[in-house]
């Protein structure tokens, strides 16, 4: 018998199930029932019942790369501060191997650097390494602390989230998992990275947190979109129309005139579609603000390109109107067939017009 | 004496049975682990809570599990007459039953060789602040991420004028007969502290610890509600 949801939330001791579950991580049994050791959000699988902490402390684990900072230099080895209740150690040995040199020259206190977990003893005692891609010590940059169990949130699925923010700050991100995580990029690109990063921390329970993420990044990043936003927070029923016009003629295009333009921003829209979808809303402005850039350019090469499309376009959409008829129309008419489309196509865009009306 | 009580109605206008309208809210403290705050009658408690840590004091630490460190400090502020600042006799006696109180709640087997400490301070004292204060503290423990089969929970039933009443004001805790503090286990309803002091009969004593039981399972409900509240308030500071 089980007496929580999926995702709920729960206190410590609360009874989670009787018999025919198993105890996962975060919960404990007493006698048949199995009860929530912890504060956190119950995860269903199968019949084992996890309960995923909101806050919790890092325990070293073999095999992890961690974030660290030195703290004291002594004989053979560095102490490492790991964030955790258990400090660690780098020994000499790991970093110049039988060499002997002088250890303050190399590392020194207040150093960051990037570790991996060698060995955990039965008393925790942490022995760090230096083997491995990308380890070392980091030059610049700042740190920013997050709850160790929210770093599977910061870096999303198959990376969406970490890439995400990336790719907007331009910034030089690095996770340890032991909550650390150090940012390097342009200083108002780094602060921008350290609110983004707490806000994930804050809000990693909320479902659709990559769009509202994805959202905070253009107003931050992009000074002029916040104004922009502004306006299509007020939206009324036309609105609602106008934005998917924008983003139908987006991903059938070619009915407009401007076809070289748009066919570079589908490519590139289709490609993201595939490895992020929520992030669509996005590239409908990413797709905006490059229109008006490229279109200027492109010009020039036009009738190289326009072949390209054409064919492209043939192939994409061969189950719908054939090209040449459109062309022919008015340049009313293929905004119907769009906004057929758009619906059709996916709800994604959908929602989050919805989400900002919310917020409003 | 004063007649705290008559008919079926106490001084305050409470019945026997009535705990004080009672406050708590979690997770207060930027800096700290976890923290609460707690008000109860004319209490108030902030508790900090800071670990699991690597134990700063040598001789304490456990090669096996992590141990639990209380402090309970009044304010000088907190009572009438000013309080001199520092730890008294009382203060140590409670800052040690309120450790003893919360281990037994907590799992801390996972993390040998470190220390959790707990900060329980009295910014307003008006009657049952141990109780209080452990409540708080596990409320605290709980924000603070750290593993635990149990909140405990505590809360007081004493004698006045010849009848057996539910947490203590000061003037009843001072012009009563008797008080019986007790600390519990939610779940379990393992009782964790259980002092008394005054004089009882077998049958008053049976009595007083049932209600005090009672009161702690009110309390219990109110110490879930501030853990659940404030985490819907993040969603909500989003939306």
């Amino acid at each position: 018998m089980i007496h929580v949801e999926d995702k709920e939330l729960v206190v410590p001791g609360q009874i989670l199930a009787e018999e025919d579950y198993y105890s996962g991580r975060g919960t404990f049994k007493d006698g048949d029932s199995i009860c929530s050791s912890l504060m956190g959000l119950v995860s269903l699988r199968n019949k084992k019942i996890n309960v995923i902490p909101l806050k919790s402390k890092y325990v070293p684990k073999k095999g992890d790369v961690v974030i660290g900072e030195i703290d004291d230099v002594r004989f053979s080895m560095w102490g490492v501060d790991l964030n955790s209740p258990y400090s660690g150690i780098l020994p000499a040995s790991e970093v110049f191997g039988r060499e002997k040199k002088e250890l303050s020259k190399v590392f020194n206190v207040g150093d960051v650097l990037f570790l991996r977990v060698v060995d955990v003893d039965e008393v925790k005692k942490v022995k760090l390494g230096l083997k491995g891609r990308g380890m070392g010590k980091f030059k610049g940059g700042i740190l920013v602390n997050i709850t160790p169990t929210k770093v599977p949130r910061l870096i999303g699925k198959k990376g969406s989230m970490i890439n995400m923010i990336k790719d907007k700050t331009k910034c030089k991100i690095v996770v340890g998992q032991n909550g650390l995580v150090w940012v390097k990029g342009e200083k108002g690109m780094e602060q921008i990275t350290k609110n983004i990063i707490n806000i994930i921390e804050a809000e990693a329970h909320t479902s659709g947190l990559t769009n509202r993420i994805g959202d905070k990044l253009f107003l931050l990043v992009d000074g002029k979109l916040p104004e922009k936003q502004e306006e299509e927070f007020e939206i009324t029923p036309d609105d609602l129309e106008s934005i998917e016009d924008d983003d139908g003629s987006n991903n059938e295009n070619g009915n407009d005139s401007k076809i070289n333009d748009n066919n570079e921003s589908t490519d590139a829209s289709t490609e993201e579609d595939e490895l992020e979808k929520p992030k669509l809303e996005n590239i409908k402005e990413e797709i905006e603000s490059d229109l008006k850039f490229n279109s200027e350019k492109e010009d020039k090469n036009e009738k190289t390109s326009y072949l390209d499309t054409f064919n492209h376009l043939k192939a994409k959409n061969n189950n719908s109107h054939g090209l040449g008829e459109i062309n022919k129309e008015d340049v009313s008419s293929p905004t119907l067939n769009i906004q057929n489309s758009s619906k059709s196509e996916d709800d994604n865009k959908i929602k989050p017009v919805t989400s900002w009306k919310k917020k409003n | 004496m004063i007649s705290i009580t008559k008919n079926d109605k106490r001084d305050d206008g409470r019945k026997f049975d009535e705990i004080r309208p009672l406050k708590i809210e979690a997770g207060v403290l930027e800096r700290a682990d976890g923290s609460a705050y707690l008000e109860v009658g004319g209490n108030k408690i902030l508790v900090a809570v800071y670990g699991p840590r690597e134990s700063y004091i040598r001789r304490l630490l456990k090669p096996n599990t992590g141990v639990i460190r209380c402090r309970y400090n009044m304010a000088p502020f907190s009572v009438d007459d000013r309080k001199r600042p520092g730890p008294d006799r009382r203060s140590t006696e409670i800052s040690k039953i309120a450790a003893e109180a919360l281990r037994p709640s907590l799992m801390l087997e996972g993390f040998p060789r470190s220390m959790v400490d707990v900060f329980i301070e009295i910014i307003e004292a008006e009657g049952g602040t141990r109780c209080a204060g452990i409540t708080a503290a596990s409320v605290a423990l709980a924000d603070a991420g750290i593993p635990m089969k149990d909140l405990v929970v505590g809360c007081a039933a004493g004698k006045v004028n010849d009848e057996i009443v539910l947490d203590l004001s000061e003037k009843e805790d001072k012009e009563g007969q008797a008080d019986v503090p007790i600390a519990m286990m939610s779940r379990t309803e393992e009782i964790t502290l259980l002092q008394s002091d005054g004089n009882l009969s077998e049958d008053e004593f049976k009595k007083a610890l049932d209600l005090a039981m009672e009161g702690c399972r009110q309390v219990n409900k109110v110490q879930i509600e501030a853990l659940k509240t404030k985490h819907a308030q993040d969603v909500e500071s989003e939306s």
